[in-house]
């Protein structure tokens, strides 16, 4: 059983705020995804947790007992490195079963050479190198236990590093983008595999990515952070559908959100949909939203500019009129009007536009809010 | 089965593989002969006249020499003073290489662990580096003078009488070494400061999380593991270092007393300059450069295959 729990925890470098007054919740099991752009103090975070670093003010909670106090290997927690951080000078072997010879051997029993003849050894080794084979041969990296990093893969080092953080069964596992030195391949595999891993092992994963594609297919959960504040909390189709806040709306899907400004929808003279907000400065609607119709009066007109075609959907680009920025289509490929230079009308269904005031807060209509509680 | 026509055609294309390959070949000469002349010119041919020289009785200033076969090469191995010579080099290299190395080790790990220390992480980067050694042999001859030397007066102080280190056959070698470990220091440090400044902080956080997190474990499984190339470069260039001790040798104690400080370059000099025997003194350069290229080709071996980890 770990939950964590994060209260208010604050964290400046000099005078840089990097983290600042972030409370989560993360339930025991879950695997949690923090997602945000580079530098928004994700790893930051995630070292607090670990104890690799102390947060200025705020509390870490794991397992229902603060660990403020705890250095890093007193709580219970695994980690696996963007660079995987292997020893390069120990074997594979030598590698995972390092925590749990730091754990279970004596100083003595530990000493270079000498230490092989200190009582008691033998039998401790015997359990690590059975247990060290077990994890080994979960992750496929049985036989490459005798072999150095430097020989490995990248595939293979993430595995090793995998390895090393499962072999002691720790309750917590935090990952710091553990897949963005490999191949784009390479990740999509991986990616499968840590899920797996995940629901095999059942213990809570805090996983740290840029990849907002990483956060929506592995997680439970993903917690949504930019400038060291987290934005918004949640599972991952509800990050997509209904996001408190313009920046979740705009990092969370891939092609981005299409964001029209209320100006523009005016200046372009389209009408707005009914029953707005009179707040709202933003309109925003994903590509899916959105149908290919002939220009026409009272909705967004514009051109069709380049024609991305991935065999199970095409993506047209389409600049507005004025200047007033660009809006990505999804059509299917048998809808014809995809050559670039054509003049398109834009469909948009208005169940699906999300309102947005000046600040980029989420703006609801009374039926939304109703629905939404 | 081949017709004559694709048997043809292919010696054709041979032919003309040939010929573009000869040539790529003569342009890949072209671009390395400039470095190849250096090379020759200056290393190259030197040695092989040393080799030649070592065959003769040349002296210098006569005109005439004659060959007379391995004759110097004869009279060095049973001369005494050369396995004297010998034997010094190879004590002042034991002492040398380790204490410079440990010594720069440890201090460039007190450094990094405290920034309070880094005035006098330039101060002792710049001085030993930046001046002569026979200039600083000079002030070292000062410091060790046995009744006005600031050393012995140290030692006075604390109640321990001192010797007179470089007149003392005990001593002269060890007060030279000293030296020598003096002058290597501050630039083995600085060494090591930028190879420790190029350890990844995630091995520290993966052993921190791994429980290997004292000082020991972390010396053991990231620092040391991971100076490893730097280490190897330190040990190659004061091994060669002390093999070519001469300066201080030169100043301080000219080999004495009673060859207890005699090493190989002094001995080369010694006989080639003083005593003007240029043959003699050419068979032991070949000597010393023997073992310099042999030291060189076994370090390199031994220790590439341990730092690199593939
Ligand atoms: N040890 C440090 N000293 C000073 N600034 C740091 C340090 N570590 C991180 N930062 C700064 O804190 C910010 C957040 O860093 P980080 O948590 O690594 O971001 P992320 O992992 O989201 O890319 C960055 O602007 C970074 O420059
Ligand atoms: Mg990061």
């Amino acid at each position: 059983m770990a939950e964590i729990e994060l209260r208010r925890i604050e964290k400046s470098y000099g005078e840089t705020a990097v983290v600042k007054g972030v409370s989560l919740s993360i339930r025991d099991g879950e695997f949690l995804t923090l997602v945000g752009p580079s530098g928004c103090g994700k790893s930051t975070l995630l070292r607090i947790i670990a104890g690799l670093e102390a947060q200025d003010s705020g509390e870490v909670m794991v397992a229902g007992r603060c660990v403020d106090d705890k250095r890093p290997k007193e709580r219970d927690v695994a980690m696996v490195f963007q660079s995987y951080a292997l020893y390069p000078h120990l074997s594979v072997f030598d590698n995972v079963a390092l925590p749990l010879r730091t754990r279970r051997l004596s100083f003595a029993q530990r000493l270079p050479f000498v230490g092989r003849a200190v009582p008691g050894r033998g039998g401790i080794e015997k359990v690590i190198r059975a247990e060290v084979e077990q994890a080994a041969s979960m992750l496929d990296i049985a036989h490459l236990l005798h072999r150095k990093p430097g020989q490995l893969s990248g595939g293979q080092r993430q595995r090793v590093a995998l390895g090393r953080a499962m072999v002691r069964h720790p309750a917590v596992f935090l990952m710091d983008e553990p897949l963005s030195n490999l191949d784009a391949k390479l990740r999509v595999q991986m990616r499968a595999e840590i899920t797996a891993l995940h629901r095999r092992l059942g213990v809570t994963f805090v996983y740290v990515t840029h990849d907002q594609a990483e956060a929506m297919t592995m997680s439970d959960r993903v917690a949504v952070m930019t400038a060291g504040e987290l934005l918004q909390v949640g599972q991952p189709e509800q990050l997509y559908r209904d996001p408190q806040d313009l920046r979740v709306a705009e990092m969370i899907g891939s092609p981005k959100i299409n964001v029209v400004s209320c100006d523009h929808w005016i200046s372009l003279g389209a009408s707005l949909p009914p029953g707005i907000d009179g707040n709202t400065t933003h309109l925003a609607f994903r590509p899916e939203a959105v149908g290919i119709a002939a220009s026409g009066d009272r909705r967004l007109n514009g051109v069709v500019t380049s024609v991305e075609n991935l065999g199970s959907d095409i993506f047209l680009n389409v600049a507005l009129a004025d200047g007033c920025g660009a809006v990505v289509v999804r059509t299917h490929p048998d809808i014809s009007r995809s050559e670039p230079g054509r003049p398109v009308g834009l469909q948009i269904d208005p169940a699906s536009l999300l309102q947005f005031d000046g600040a980029g807060m989420r703006l609801r209509q009374a039926e939304q809010v109703e629905a939404a509680a | 089965m081949k017709t004559p026509d694709q048997d043809r055609q292919r010696r054709v294309d041979a032919k003309a593989s040939f010929a573009k390959r000869s040539g790529e070949h003569g342009v890949g000469w072209l671009a390395v002969s400039p470095a190849l002349l250096l090379l020759v010119g200056l290393l190259f041919g030197p040695a092989a006249a040393v080799v030649l020289f070592s065959l003769t009785d040349w002296q210098l200033g006569s005109f005439t020499f004659h060959f007379i076969g391995v004759a110097n090469f004869r009279a060095l191995f049973t001369d005494p003073t050369f396995w004297k010579a010998l034997t010094n080099t190879l004590v002042y290299a034991a002492i040398v290489v380790p204490g410079t190395v440990l010594l720069g080790l440890v201090v460039a790990l007190l450094i990094e662990a405290s920034p309070g220390l880094r005035g006098f992480y330039r101060a002792a980067h710049f001085l030993p580096v930046m001046s002569t050694m026979s200039a600083m042999a000079i002030v070292w001859g000062t410091m060790l003078h046995p009744t006005i030397g600031l050393v012995n007066r140290g030692l006075g102080a604390v109640g321990i009488s001192g010797v007179n280190w470089l007149r003392d056959e005990r001593t002269a070698l060890l007060a030279l070494a000293l030296i020598g470990i003096w002058q290597g220091l501050g630039f083995a440090m600085v060494l090591f400061v930028s190879g420790l400044k190029a350890v990844p902080q995630q091995l520290y956080d993966a052993a921190a999380i791994d429980g290997a997190d004292g000082v020991l474990d972390r010396l053991r499984f990231v620092t040391l593991p991971m100076l490893g190339p730097v280490t190897m470069f330190v040990v190659i260039l004061t091994a060669k270092r002390s093999f070519e001790v001469f300066d201080s040798v030169r100043v301080l104690t000219q080999g004495g007393p009673n060859y207890a400080s005699e090493v190989l370059l002094h001995r080369l000099y010694t006989e080639s300059f003083d005593f003007l025997r240029m043959g003699y003194g050419a068979a032991l350069t070949v000597i010393y450069l023997a073992i310099i290229v042999l030291l060189t080709l076994t370090q390199a071996r031994l220790l590439e295959r341990r730092v690199h980890y593939s």
